[in-house]
């Protein structure tokens, strides 16, 4: 790999590690105060978690069809297009080191899809509970799909895959290839489709907050959850920019051969297209925040500080399969029409009264199916409205409705199989009293000073009963 | 002796100070309260979903005054804190028994 690229692949790494605790930031303004630590702690235990298992077997499942061990082989084959070998790459013990970039770059990527999740659930799941799910959901949703889009499997561009079934391929033997390949630059379908269908089908299998549609439960620090969404926005240039595959939008091989090492040709593409990817970034998240703040302005009479943070992330979820595809103005219509679609589709849950707690379903399944499909009609070669034919429409569409299937049926399986066993929710008691003490014996805030005094053993015993200092309802 | 209390609109609190200083109020005591009267409060719009908020955020203000300054300083806060606008507080006077200041002991009067 070009130094230059590493750098920027290391940055990008980075970058999108530090969306997760900004997602915790955007999460956790949104709940209410007495649940704003478990809210940031479902982020950070994916942090801990989903590192662990991406390192052991989770890029073995996405990518060991497709990356080479220390011998020089690839290590392992897919097994039937939709998930590659787990154990031929377990724990990274015979990988080539060139790979190493990837896997860091991928992890942060499963690490935030599982965080996601936790919006659609807010206040009311045993912190362990979730800890458990995350890995099992993970390796059955995640990676799985990871593999299918990203990793050459089911959803790329593979002649035994759906595009490939749907339209044929062209070339011949090992060159062949779906004739349209479906498109998805930094995650529509694998990240937010996926997380999206996850966060409504546990809304439903654990039901609503109690109190949920007649209790206030108004965000307590939308100050935080502006932060989180700026974080976030950063962040998210090393989803999407970081997501640059050396020749791969000029239908050039990959990491091998002449084109990499043809450094001019390699460095036209890498400046051209990691420019147009932050630029197409920022059009959409943008117009995006624009668009949401529109449709309140019309509907409600003010635009708000919840709504423009929640149209950035709108925006940046649309755009995140599309920003390799589409022109800067493309970039622009995509978002506005994102972040309208979106700021109208967080009122569904109320009329369809599942408790999707903090809007994932709202802002990223919608969001991410807009973009994903939206592929379709604004590709600059492929989409409908640059006379393209309706193709690469019909793609989109068919992959992100598999998308939602696989997400679906995974996540349903594991949700009530943990429903009838450990179970989900902490009791109502716990619920009104707050998560956060409940399942972390800590309160975020304290104004009144009614902390009271430190035990005189040194408070190494855990005491579980309820505080009974007057006035110290927090 | 009475007590005037008064509740008013947080922003009009920093008027309603100095005017009671110039006429000569030399204490009072200010809490940050929440309530609500004829509007009965407002309402807040989080993507998309309207919240009733019954509590409005106010100052409430209370001065034991002699009898002879009671209407001035209710007529002095009356105007300096009104807006016109609804939301714009209350004023009542109530009847104080006695009055003692912690440091010396005086009474009454002489504790004012």
């Amino acid at each position: 790999m070009d130094t230059g690229h590493a750098a920027w692949v290391l940055t990008s790494a980075s970058l999108v590690l530090l969306m997760t605790p900004g997602l915790a930031l955007f999460y956790g303004g949104m709940t209410r105060s007495k649940s704003i630590l478990n809210m940031m702690m479902m982020s950070f235990g994916a942090m801990g978690a989903i590192s662990i298992v991406y390192i052991l077997w989770g890029f073995s499942m996405s990518y060991s069809s497709i990356t080479a061990s220390t011998d020089g082989e690839i290590a392992g084959g897919a097994v039937g297009t939709f998930f590659a070998d787990p154990f031929a790459l377990f724990g990274l013990t015979d990988i080539d080191p060139s790979a190493y970039l990837t896997v860091a770059f991928q992890l942060t990527f499963a690490v935030i899809t599982a965080a996601l999740i936790s919006g659609a659930i807010a206040d009311r799941v045993k912190f362990s509970t979730w800890m458990l799910f995350i890995p099992i959901w993970v390796t059955l949703s995640y990676f799985p799909l990871a593999h299918q889009v990203w990793g050459g499997g089911f959803l790329s561009g593979n002649p035994d895959g759906l595009a490939a079934m749907i339209f044929g391929t062209v070339g011949e033997g090992a060159e062949a290839v779906a004739e349209i390949v479906p498109l998805d630059y930094a995650g529509g379908t694998v990240v937010h489709i996926n997380a999206g269908v996850a966060g409504l089908v546990l809304a439903l299998v654990i039901g609503a907050r109690k109190g949920f549609g007649k209790e206030s439960m108004k965000p307590h620090n939308l100050p935080l959850t502006m932060i989180g969404a700026g974080l976030l926005w950063f962040g998210w240039f090393g989803f999407n920019v970081g997501s640059f595959v050396p020749g791969a939008t000029a239908g050039v091989g990959g990491e091998e051969g002449e084109f990499y090492t043809n450094s001019a040709a390699f460095a036209a593409n890498f400046v051209g297209e990691t420019g147009l990817v932050w630029v197409n970034t920022t059009a959409a998240t943008a117009a995006a925040m624009i668009g949401w703040l529109l449709v309140e302005k019309i509907r409600d009479g003010k635009g708000t500080s919840l709504g423009a943070a929640s149209g950035v992330v709108a925006g940046l979820v649309a755009i995140t399969p599309a920003c390799g595809a589409l022109s800067p103005v493309g970039s622009l219509i995509l978002g506005v029409v994102a972040g309208a679609a979106a700021a109208l589709a967080v009122g569904l849950k109320y009329k369809l009264g599942y408790d999707d707690s903090l809007d994932v379903v709202g802002v990223h399944l919608v969001a991410g199916l807009i973009g994903t499909i939206g592929i379709g009609f604004l590709a600059t070669s492929g989409g409908l409205f640059y006379g393209d034919g309706a193709k690469q429409l019909v793609i989109q569409t068919v992959v992100a409705l598999f998308a939602i299937v696989w997400s679906a049926v995974a996540t349903l399986v594991i949700a009530l199989a943990i429903k009838y066993t450990i179970g989900w929710r902490i009791t109502e008691d716990e619920e009104v009293e707050g998560i956060d003490f409940a399942e972390h014996g800590e309160s975020a805030y304290d104004f009144v000073g009614t902390a009271g005094r430190r035990s005189l053993l040194g408070g190494s015993t855990l005491s579980t009963k309820a505080p009974v200092s007057e006035g110290a309802e927090a | 002796m009475k007590l005037v209390t008064a509740v008013i609109k947080p922003h009009k609190w920093e008027d309603v100070r100095e005017a009671l200083e110039t006429f000569g109020v030399t204490g009072m005591t200010v809490s940050e309260v929440s309530g609500y009267g004829r509007q009965k409060g407002h309402t807040e719009v989080y993507r998309g979903a309207e919240y009733d908020i019954a509590l409005v955020p106010k100052i409430r203000i209370e001065i034991v005054v002699d009898d002879a300054d009671a209407d001035d300083v209710v007529g002095i806060i009356v105007k300096t804190a009104a807006t016109g606008r609804i939301g714009d507080g209350k004023v009542w006077i109530s009847p104080v028994e006695t009055v003692v200041r912690v440091r010396t002991g005086d009474r009454d009067e002489a504790a004012i």
